[in-house]
């Protein structure tokens, strides 16, 4: 268990090393999320060596997020005023989003499977 | 009562609340019931009937938050479970992250106007869809309020846990990874963490999902808003 958490924290620490000295636009999280894809899949690291941990971390996800949300009670005042116009434009937003992305995923994965298959059509001839 | 604000008290009040939410959760078999929700409502409440201040809940809660960035290093699981699917449709998963990312940013700054926000919220609402540490940065960077930002990134991302999968139905997307996809894009790691409990897969899309959006608001945020005319 001392060993996944090593492991996770190191890449995290690469991920603030690698942030800082590129001056990235990115949090450091997700650079360590991308090394620890990279490092599975290249055999750096072995999936047995931190799936206790990242399975424990994933369950509770939302957990983490609590102390942030709770953060809310600083922004009251702001909130009273206009809370209709953020609830509304982010629920909007929310189910926009869901859509748009899933529709331009299934018609693009759908003419792209269309042209392959064509592809394949053509090269028979 | 000096001991109310003991940082200890609240940090387990956090852990407490968060179980009994979720036990309750289960009971009622009723989505809204969202321990996220239920969590944060309670503490606030807390905090204001006791005149407590939010630095002083943080002096426990910070030792939370230190997990937040471990835990979205974990996503590296899924996504790497996932990996050879993923590599075989890069071309479908970029176009729709791009159409929904825009979307959502154009969406979001649209309605808010439209519903009459102040400038600073429509700022502070303009990166809500993406993970708290992302948005963060965004919404101080095009002159929103961080603080806000980071409330409204985790209520986006209970709705989006809550009535997700209701909206995927609802907009007739069929394929787990469309829908996965859409999940992680609009609700950020919440949702996905809504998503994983579907299934894997499901999870592994909605990961994938976050990490595009999240490195695409970052880099296309400052952009669109100054095309847009609202820097």
């Amino acid at each position: 268990m001392i060993l996944q958490f090593g492991i996770i924290l190191g890449l995290l620490a690469i991920g603030e090393l690698i942030v800082n000295a590129l001056s990235l636009p990115v949090p450091s999280s997700i650079i360590g999320m991308i090394l620890l894809t990279a490092s599975l899949q290249f055999g750096i690291i072995k999936l047995h060596q931190v799936e206790r941990l990242t399975s424990f971390l994933l369950k509770n996800l939302g957990f983490f997020f609590v102390p942030a949300g709770i953060g809310l009670i600083n922004s009251l005042d702001v909130l009273k005023g206009e809370l209709g116009a953020i609830v509304g434009a982010s629920v909007g937003s929310t189910i926009i989003i869901i859509a748009v992305t899933g529709w331009v995923y299934q018609l693009v994965r759908k003419a792209t499977s269309r042209r392959n298959k064509n592809d394949i059509n053509l090269s028979q001839e | 009562m000096e001991f109310l604000e003991n940082k200890y008290l609240l940090i387990s009040l956090t852990f407490l609340i968060y179980i009994g939410a979720q036990r309750l959760q289960k009971a009622c078999g009723l989505k809204l019931l969202n321990p996220i929700l239920i969590t944060m409502c309670v503490m606030i409440c807390y905090l204001l009937f006791f005149n407590i201040d939010y630095a002083t809940y943080q002096e426990g809660g910070r030792y939370i938050d230190f997990w937040l960035k471990p835990a979205i290093v974990a996503l590296g699981v899924p996504l790497y479970k996932q990996l050879s699917t993923i590599r075989r449709q890069m071309l479908p998963l970029l176009v729709a992250e791009i159409a929904g990312c825009v979307a959502g940013l154009f969406s979001v700054i649209i309605l808010a106007r439209l519903f009459g926000a102040s400038h600073e919220v429509v700022m502070s609402l303009a990166p809500k869809a993406v993970t708290t540490p992302i948005a963060i940065e965004v919404s101080s960077a095009i002159g929103g309020i961080p603080a806000l930002t980071a409330a409204v990134v985790v209520s986006t991302g209970v709705f989006g846990g809550i009535a997700g999968f209701q909206i995927i139905k609802l907009s007739r997307i069929r394929s787990s990874i469309a829908g996965g996809l859409s999940m992680g894009t609009a609700a950020h790691a919440i949702g996905t963490s809504a998503a994983m409990e579907q299934s894997e897969r499901f999870g592994a899309y909605s990961s994938l999902g976050l990490t595009i959006n999240g490195l695409l608001t970052a880099l296309l945020a400052p952009f669109l808003l100054e095309v847009m005319g609202m820097i």
